[in-house]
C-alpha cells in the first residue's frame, strides 16, 4: 500500500520542482509568458512595459515586485486570460485601448475558474477586470480608477462579471468608471469591503444575480447610487450608500427583487434613500435613514416587505407611494416626525404613524406640484391631512413606532 | 427730502415697533441657530419665517403707520413741498427702517454663529419681500380712508399672497395635470413675490435635487444669468407698480 504513495508523492516533488520561477525585466515579457509552461511563475521586475496584449493560455503566477507598470499604450487590451488558475499579483496596468466594439480590459478573463487578481493598480482602463464563465475568481486589493470620461458610453466597468458564480471581490477601491462593480448571471458570491465612488453611473449594478452577499461596502456620490435588479436571495449588510444626489440617483434602486435582506445599512443624504419597484418579501432590518430627500419611495406594485426597527431621521418625506393599497408591513421604526406618546412606558408609542406625507402622494401623480413644497398652504394641508387622513393610503403605518432611535452604529461595530 | 426722511425715520423709531420687531427677528434667529448646529437647516425654518412673518409685519405696519402720521403728511402738504418727495420720503423712512432691522435681526446672530454666508441669500430675499410688502401696504393705505378698512385690504393682500395664491396655484395644476406645466407654473409663480422668493430660495439649496424634472428645469432656467436677472427684474417690478399706483393716487386723492 506504501509503495503507490510513495511514486505519488515523488511525482508531486518532480511536479513542483518543474515549476519554474522565471524572472522578466526587459520587453521580453510577451515571449516568456508564451514560453512558459503551465504552473510557472513569472516574476516581474520594477520598470515601464510596453508589449502590447498578453495572452495567457496557461496556468502561471504573475507577480509583480515593487509595482512594475505595464502600459497598453490606449492600444491594447493587457491581460487577456482563457485558462484556468491564473494568479495576477502586485502590478500597475495603464492606458488599456479604448473600442465600442470590444470589450477592452486591463485583465480580461474567460473560462478563468480560480483566477486570483490580487493587489493591482489599475488607471485608465477602458474596463478594469473583466470576467466571464468563471467559477471562483477572487479580485482582493486592487485599485481601479481613471480620468473623467466625457460621456458613459465612453467608458467600461471597473469590475465586469458576467455569469459566473463562487466570486469573491474583496477591498477593492473603484472610481470614475461607468459602473464601480458590474454583475450580470453571477450567482453565490460575496462582495465585501469594497468602496466605490464617483462613477458614471451605478457604484454597484446588480442583474440577475441570486444569492449573493455584499457587506460592508461604502457606496459613495455615484451618479446614479446602487442598482439591484431581477434577482433573489439576495442579502446585503451594513453598507454605506451616501450623497448619492442628483435628480436621478438613488441610494438603491430595488427593481423586481424578491426574498431578500437589507440589515444595518446606512443611507445618507441621498435624493432617494431606496426607490423600489416591483419588489417582493424583502426584509428591511436596523437600517438608518438620515437626511435623504425621499428615504423610501415605493411604488405600489411592492408587496409583502417588512420594514423593522429602522431609524428614520431628517428626512423630506420618510415614505413616498402612488397607489392606497397596502401590502407591506411597517413595525417598530423610529420617526423623528412622529408626535405620539407612550403612556405605558414601554418604549413603543401608543398611536400609529402615518409616514406617507399627503404631498408626496401629491407630487407622485403632478410632479409639477413640488413647486409648492414648503409653502404655507401645504403645510395647512398636511396638517389637517395628518389628523384626519383622507386621500393618504390610511393603512400604511407603523401601529408601534419606536419613542427613541435605536443605536444602530454600535451593533455594526 | 432729507429732512422729511429725517422726521419719518424719528417717527418710525420712536413707535418702538422696529425695534421690537428687530429684537423678535434676532430671538428666533438664535434660538433656531442653538437648536441646530447645520446652517442648512436654520435657513430652512428661518425661510417659513421670512416668508410668512416678513410679509406680514411689513405691510400691516406700513399702513398703520401711515394712518398714524396721517395728520403729519396733511401738515406736509401745507407747505410748499410736492406730494411725490412727501411719498417717498415716508416710503423710504418705512422700508428702511424695516429693513434695517431685518437685517440686523438676521444678519447679526447669523454672524455671531459663523453662518452669514449661508444667511446671505436668505436676507436678499427677505429685504426684497420687506421692499414688496411695504409698498403694497402703502396701496392698500391708499385705497381707503379708513384706517380699520386699510388694515383688512392689507391683510387681505397678505392672505393672497401666502395661502390663496399658492391654493389656486396648486388647482391648476391639478387641473391641468395632462398638459406640460413647467412653462406655465414659471410665468404662475413669478406673478407671486412670495412664491418667488421661496423658489429661488429652495433652488439655491440642495433640496432642488428632490424635485426631479421640474426641479432641473427651473433651476435651469434660475441658474442661467437671464434666470437671475428675470427673478430681480420681477422682483424690482414688484415694488415699483404697486408703489407707482400709490404714488399716482396719492397725488390725485383729495387727502
Amino acid at each position: 500500500m506504501k509503495i503507490p504513495v510513495t511514486i505519488a508523492f515523488l511525482f508531486l516533488i518532480a511536479f513542483t520542482i518543474q515549476a519554474k520561477k522565471i524572472v522578466v525585466s526587459d520587453n521580453s515579457l510577451a515571449r516568456v509568458i508564451a514560453s512558459a509552461k503551465a504552473g510557472d511563475t513569472i516574476w516581474i521586475k520594477p520598470g515601464i512595459y510596453k508589449t502590447g496584449n498578453l495572452l495567457v493560455t496557461k496556468s502561471l503566477v504573475i507577480i509583480g515586485e515593487g509595482l512594475p507598470t505595464i502600459d497598453g499604450e490606449y492600444k491594447y487590451e493587457i491581460f487577456t486570460v482563457n485558462v484556468k488558475n491564473v494568479t495576477i499579483k502586485g502590478l500597475r496596468l495603464i492606458n488599456t485601448g479604448t473600442s465600442s466594439t470590444l470589450d477592452y480590459a486591463a485583465i480580461k478573463a474567460t473560462g478563468a475558474d480560480d483566477l486570483k487578481v490580487i493587489d493591482n493598480i489599475l488607471i485608465n482602463a477602458y474596463f478594469g477586470i473583466h470576467i466571464s464563465n468563471t467559477s471562483g475568481a477572487q479580485i482582493i486589493g486592487n485599485k481601479i480608477s481613471r480620468a473623467q470620461a466625457a460621456s458613459e458610453t465612453a467608458v467600461g466597468n471597473a469590475i465586469h462579471l458576467w455569469k459566473s458564480n463562487h466570486a469573491l471581490i474583496e477591498r477593492n477601491q473603484v472610481s470614475g468608471h461607468r459602473d464601480g462593480i458590474y454583475f450580470e448571471f453571477v450567482t453565490n458570491s460575496v462582495i465585501k469591503n469594497n468602496h466605490s465612488e464617483k462613477n458614471m453611473r451605478y457604484g454597484l449594478h446588480f442583474m440577475f444575480s441570486n444569492e449573493d452577499q455584499y457587506i460592508e461596502n461604502e457606496f459613495v456620490n455615484n451618479g446614479a447610487g446602487v442598482a439591484v435588479m431581477y434577482s433573489y436571495a439576495v442579502n446585503m449588510i451594513r453598507n454605506l450608500f451616501a450623497n448619492n444626489w442628483g435628480s436621478s440617483a438613488y441610494g438603491l434602486l430595488l427593481k423586481d427583487m424578491r426574498d431578500s435582506e437589507v440589515i444595518n445599512n446606512r443611507f445618507l443624504n441621498n435624493t432617494m434613500g431606496i426607490y423600489m419597484e416591483g419588489s417582493s418579501r424583502i426584509n428591511f432590518t436596523k437600517n438608518e435613514f438620515s437626511g435623504n430627500g425621499y428615504a423610501i419611495r415605493m411604488q405600489a406594485s411592492c408587496d409583502g416587505n417588512v420594514f423593522d426597527q429602522n431609524n428614520f431621521e431628517a428626512n423630506t418625506f420618510d415614505i413616498a407611494t402612488n397607489g392606497t393599497m397596502v401590502l407591506n408591513k411597517m413595525e417598530k421604526n423610529y420617526w423623528d416626525k412622529y408626535e405620539g406618546y407612550d403612556l405605558n412606558k414601554d418604549g413603543l408609542g401608543d398611536t400609529s404613524y402615518h409616514p406617507v406625507n399627503l404631498y408626496s402622494m401629491i407630487v407622485e401623480r403632478v410632479p409639477v406640484a413640488i413647486l409648492l413644497w414648503r409653502s404655507f398652504m401645504v403645510f395647512l394641508i398636511d396638517r389637517a391631512e395628518k389628523n384626519l387622513p383622507a386621500i393618504t393610503p390610511e393603512n400604511l403605518l407603523d401601529s408601534k413606532p419606536s419613542m427613541k432611535p435605536y443605536d444602530l452604529l454600535a451593533k455594526s461595530n | 427730502m432729507t429732512r422729511m426722511l429725517k422726521y419719518v425715520l424719528q417717527d418710525v423709531l420712536r413707535a418702538r415697533f422696529v425695534l421690537f420687531y428687530m429684537v423678535f427677528m434676532m430671538a428666533v434667529t438664535t434660538i433656531l441657530f442653538q437648536l441646530d448646529s447645520d446652517p442648512a437647516k436654520v435657513v430652512m425654518s428661518l425661510l417659513n419665517v421670512v416668508l410668512l412673518v416678513v410679509p406680514l409685519v411689513s405691510i400691516v405696519f406700513t399702513t398703520i403707520h401711515y394712518f398714524n402720521s396721517y395728520e403729519f403728511i396733511l401738515l406736509l402738504m401745507a407747505q410748499p413741498i410736492n406730494r411725490k418727495s412727501v411719498f417717498l420720503s415716508q416710503y423710504a423712512g418705512v422700508a428702511s427702517s424695516l429693513c434695517l432691522s431685518l437685517l440686523i435681526g438676521i444678519g447679526l446672530p447669523a454672524l455671531a454663529f459663523g453662518a452669514a454666508t449661508q444667511v446671505l441669500p436668505l436676507i436678499n430675499v427677505g429685504l426684497f419681500l420687506t421692499c414688496i410688502f411695504v409698498s403694497l401696504g402703502f396701496l392698500a393705505s391708499s385705497l381707503t380712508r379708513d384706517k380699520a378698512k386699510a388694515i383688512g385690504i392689507a391683510l387681505l393682500f397678505w392672505f393672497y399672497f401666502t395661502l390663496i395664491y399658492d391654493g389656486i396655484l396648486l388647482w391648476v395644476i391639478y387641473a391641468f395635470n395632462d398638459y406640460p406645466l413647467e412653462t406655465p407654473t414659471l410665468i404662475l409663480t413669478s406673478l407671486n413675490p412670495v412664491d418667488l422668493a421661496r423658489i429661488m430660495m429652495l433652488l439655491s439649496m440642495d433640496i432642488s435635487a428632490l424635485m426631479g424634472y421640474t426641479g432641473a428645469f427651473f433651476k435651469d432656467f434660475f441658474g442661467s444669468g437671464f434666470g437671475i436677472l428675470f427673478s430681480f427684474a420681477m422682483m424690482g417690478l414688484w415694488v415699483m407698480w404697486p408703489l407707482l399706483l400709490a404714488l399716482r393716487r396719492f397725488k390725485k386723492n383729495d387727502l
